[in-house]
C-alpha cells in the first residue's frame, strides 16, 4: 500500500540526486553582465551524415509534425529529407529549459534571452559555425550578433523568430476591449477572481513595464534592471493583482483549460495559446496593449557534447528556411528571423502584422533577459538580481 | 536502503550550504542562513501553516468518512457484497494520479457540474483555492484510509460485541467503549497515510488552486532558482514534521495495525 509513497520518496531521491550532480557545472546562473563562456570551446567545422535522429528542448508550437492540427507541420518533410527523427520535449519556462538542457540528453534547445546567456556561462551550448548554415544569411541583420545570442562575434545559435506576451480576454465575459494592461492589475477590477498571469518570476518584469508607463516618478527604463525602490513597486503591485488573479499558469495546457471553461476570462498569453483556443470555437480576442509588452527573441542552441550534432545543424538550417520559419512564425504568432519567409507566410501580411521589418517596434517590445545585480547603466551594482526575483515570487503567490 | 538513507543525509547536509547569488554555485560552507531565511520570512511560515493544517483537515475528513465505509464493509456487509465493495475502493487507485486531478478540474471548473449542481440552491463551487485543495487531497488518500481501518475493524472478534450487548451495553456504548478503542490504532495507522501523503504532494496544489505548499516551494527552488541549499533547509521541514507525527503514532499503537 506504501508503494507509492516508497516510489514518490525513491523519485524525489533521483531528482535529488541527478540535480545535485549537475550543479557542479552550472556556472554563473546570473553573471550575464560580463558573460564568459567556461573554455575555448570549436564549433563544428564540418557537416557530416544524419545521426538518425535529434532530441530538442522546445517551446510549446515551435516544432509541429501534424499530430496538433494536420495543416500545421514542418517537420515531416525534414525528416524524410534528411531522415532525421525529431523528438521534441516542450519546455513551459526558461528555467525548466535551462534544468532540461543539463541534464545532457538533449541535442539543442529553442531558448529565449532569459535563458541563452545563462547555458553559455555554463558552459551548456556550443558556438555555432553558421558557414554550415546556408540559411542564416538571410537572418535580419537586427537579430545577428546580439548580446544574447552571441559573445565577443562569436554566435551560439540562430535566431528563430521574436514577439510579444499579449493580452487575451474571453469577448463574450469581457464586455469593452482593454486596451491597457490595467484590466489585470486594477485591484478594483470587476473581473475579480478571474484574471490570470504567468507563474513565473520573469513577470516581474510585466508589472515593472506596466509601472514605467503609469508612474514615471519612479523612473523604471528597462524592466529587467530595478533598484531596490522600482523592485519594491513592482513586488507590491503584484501582491495587489494576487487578490484579483483566479489562476496563475505556467504550463500552456492550464491557461488553455482555464479560458475554455471560463475560470480565467483575461490574462497575459502567447499567440499560440489563443490560436489553439480559437480551433476549438472559444470567443477570445488579443491585443499588444498601449503600455508595450515583454517579449521574447529566440535562439536555436545546440548543446555542447551533443550526440546528434549533424542533424542538430541540419534542424537549425531547416527551421530557419523561409518555408519553415514562415510556417512556424504564423503558428506561433511571432515575427520571423529570415527576411525570405515574409514572402512564404499564408497570410501576406503577416509580416506586417508582427512588424517582422519594423526595428522601432521592437524598440519597445522588452525582451527577456536574466536579471543581474550589475543595472547596466550609472546606477552601479544595485540592481536586483535573479535569484531575488524568484524569492519575491515565492512572497508574492504566498 | 542505503540509496535512501544516503540521499535524505545528503539532504541534511546540503541544507547548510549556501548559494552564492553571483554565479550560481553552491559554496560548501556550513552556516544556519537558510534556516534564518525561512523563519524570518512570514511566507514561508504561511506556507508550513498551510501545508499541515491542509494535511490535518484531509486527514480528519477522511477518518471521518472511511470509517462508516469500513465498519460496513467489515462487521455488516455479506461477504460478497464486502468482496465488491473492496473493488469500489481500490478501483481509483487504477487510475493515474493526474487524471483524476485534472478530473476535478474539470468538476471545479466555472462550468463544470459542480457549479451546475449548485447553482439551483444559489451557492457557487469553490474557487480554485484552499478548498479545492482539501476537496481533491480527500478525494485521493480516502482509499488509504478506509483499509486500514477495514483491517483493523475485522481483527475486532464479534465476540467482544457479542459480550458487551450481554452485559447491558446499548449499541452506542459498544461502539463508543468497544469498537472505537480498538479501532483507534488503525484510524491512526491510516492517517499516517493521509497525512504524509498531503504533506508531500505539490502537484495538485499546483493544478487546482494557485496556493503554495512545501513542496512547490522546494520544486520552484530546485527547477526554477536551481537555489538547492534552500529546497534542501525547506524540505526538512516535513521531514521534521512528520518524524513527530509518527512518534506520536507509535504511542498511540498505530504501527501494530500496519
Amino acid at each position: 500500500m506504501n508503494i507509492r509513497a516508497l516510489a514518490a520518496a525513491l523519485a524525489a531521491a533521483a531528482l535529488f540526486a541527478a540535480a545535485g550532480c549537475g550543479d557542479d557545472d552550472s556556472g554563473g546562473s546570473s553573471s550575464s553582465g560580463g558573460v564568459k563562456p567556461p573554455e575555448k570551446q570549436q564549433a563544428m567545422q564540418q557537416l557530416g551524415k544524419g545521426e538518425g535522429q535529434v532530441n530538442l528542448i522546445a517551446w510549446a508550437g515551435y516544432v509541429e509534425d501534424g499530430s496538433t492540427d494536420p495543416k500545421v507541420d514542418w517537420v515531416t518533410d525534414f525528416e524524410k529529407e534528411t531522415g532525421c527523427q525529431v523528438n521534441v520535449k516542450v519546455g513551459n519556462t526558461s528555467d525548466e529549459m535551462v534544468t532540461l538542457m543539463r541534464t545532457g540528453r538533449y541535442d539543442g534547445v529553442s531558448a529565449s534571452g532569459d535563458a541563452t546567456l545563462r547555458l553559455i556561462a555554463g558552459g551548456d551550448v556550443a558556438p555555432v559555425n553558421t558557414d554550415l548554415i546556408p540559411n542564416y544569411a538571410d537572418v535580419f541583420e537586427g537579430l545577428k550578433d546580439k548580446p544574447w545570442n552571441s559573445v565577443d562575434g562569436v554566435p551560439y545559435g540562430v535566431p528563430h523568430g521574436r514577439g510579444a506576451n499579449l493580452l487575451m480576454w474571453r469577448t463574450d465575459k469581457v464586455k469593452e476591449a482593454p486596451d491597457s494592461w490595467g484590466v489585470v492589475f486594477d485591484p478594483n477590477s470587476q473581473y475579480k477572481g478571474k484574471v490570470t498571469a504567468y507563474d513565473n518570476p520573469i513577470y516581474i518584469a510585466d508589472a515593472a513595464l506596466y509601472l514605467k508607463a503609469t508612474k514615471p516618478d519612479l523612473g523604471i527604463e528597462n524592466p529587467y534592471e530595478l533598484d531596490d525602490k522600482q523592485f519594491q513597486a513592482a513586488v507590491d503591485l503584484l501582491k495587489q493583482q494576487r487578490q484579483i488573479v483566479g489562476e496563475y499558469w505556467s504550463d500552456y495546457t492550464k491557461e488553455q483549460q482555464a479560458f475554455t471553461q471560463g475560470d480565467s476570462v483575461v490574462g497575459t498569453t502567447w499567440q499560440v495559446i489563443a490560436n489553439l483556443l480559437e480551433a476549438d470555437k472559444v470567443p477570445i480576442k488579443t491585443t499588444l496593449p498601449k503600455e508595450g509588452a515583454t517579449g521574447w527573441s529566440d535562439t536555436w542552441m545546440i548543446a555542447k557534447g551533443a550526440k546528434h550534432p549533424n542533424c542538430m545543424y541540419m534542424w537549425m538550417n531547416h527551421i530557419i528556411s523561409p518555408k519553415a520559419n514562415a510556417a512556424v512564425a504564423e503558428w506561433f504568432g511571432e515575427a520571423p528571423s529570415n527576411q525570405k519567409a515574409c514572402a512564404e507566410t499564408a497570410a501576406k501580411d503577416h509580416c506586417d502584422v508582427f512588424h517582422a521589418e519594423d526595428e522601432a517596434y521592437f524598440d519597445k517590445v522588452a525582451y527577456w533577459t536574466t536579471p543581474t545585480k550589475d543595472c547596466g547603466d550609472d546606477r552601479g551594482a544595485v540592481c536586483k538580481d535573479y535569484s531575488e526575483w524568484v524569492q519575491a515570487w515565492t512572497e508574492i503567490k504566498g | 536502503m542505503v540509496a535512501y538513507l544516503g540521499s535524505l543525509a545528503v539532504l541534511f547536509v546540503a541544507a547548510f550550504w549556501q548559494l552564492d547569488t553571483f554565479t550560481g554555485q553552491i559554496v560548501h560552507e556550513y552556516s544556519f542562513s537558510n534556516f534564518q531565511t525561512l523563519w524570518e520570512n512570514d511566507v514561508y511560515r504561511q506556507i508550513v501553516l498551510r501545508t499541515v493544517g491542509i494535511a490535518a483537515a484531509v486527514t480528519v475528513t477522511d477518518a471521518i468518512i472511511a470509517f462508516p465505509i469500513a465498519f460496513y464493509m467489515a462487521k455488516v456487509a455479506s461477504p460478497r457484497a464486502r468482496a465488491a465493495l473492496a473493488v469500489a475502493v481500490l478501483m481509483p487507485l487504477w487510475a493515474s494520479y493526474l487524471v483524476k486531478v485534472y478530473a476535478w478540474r474539470t468538476i471545479l471548473a466555472e462550468d463544470g457540474i459542480l457549479n451546475w449542481l449548485l447553482d439551483p440552491f444559489g451557492i457557487s463551487r469553490p474557487g480554485k483555492g484552499v478548498i479545492a485543495t482539501w476537496l481533491v487531497f480527500s478525494y485521493l488518500w480516502l482509499p488509504y484510509m478506509i483499509l486500514p481501518i477495514y483491517a483493523g475493524l475485522e481483527r475486532i472478534p464479534n465476540s467482544l460485541v457479542d459480550a458487551s450487548g450481554d452485559l447491558g451495553g446499548r449499541p452506542g456504548m459498544t461502539f463508543r467503549r468497544v469498537i472505537l478503542p480498538l479501532a483507534f490504532p488503525a484510524v491512526v495507522a491510516g492517517s499516517i497515510f493521509t497525512f504524509s501523503l498531503t504533506l508531500g504532494d505539490y502537484i495538485t496544489p499546483q493544478l487546482v488552486s494557485s496556493k503554495q505548499f512545501i513542496g512547490n516551494v522546494v520544486y520552484a527552488n530546485v527547477g526554477v532558482a536551481n537555489n538547492l541549499p534552500l529546497a534542501a533547509a525547506f524540505a526538512t521541514v516535513p521531514v521534521v514534521v512528520m518524524v513527530l507525527y509518527l512518534l506520536v503514532a507509535r504511542r498511540l499503537g498505530a504501527f501494530e495495525q500496519l
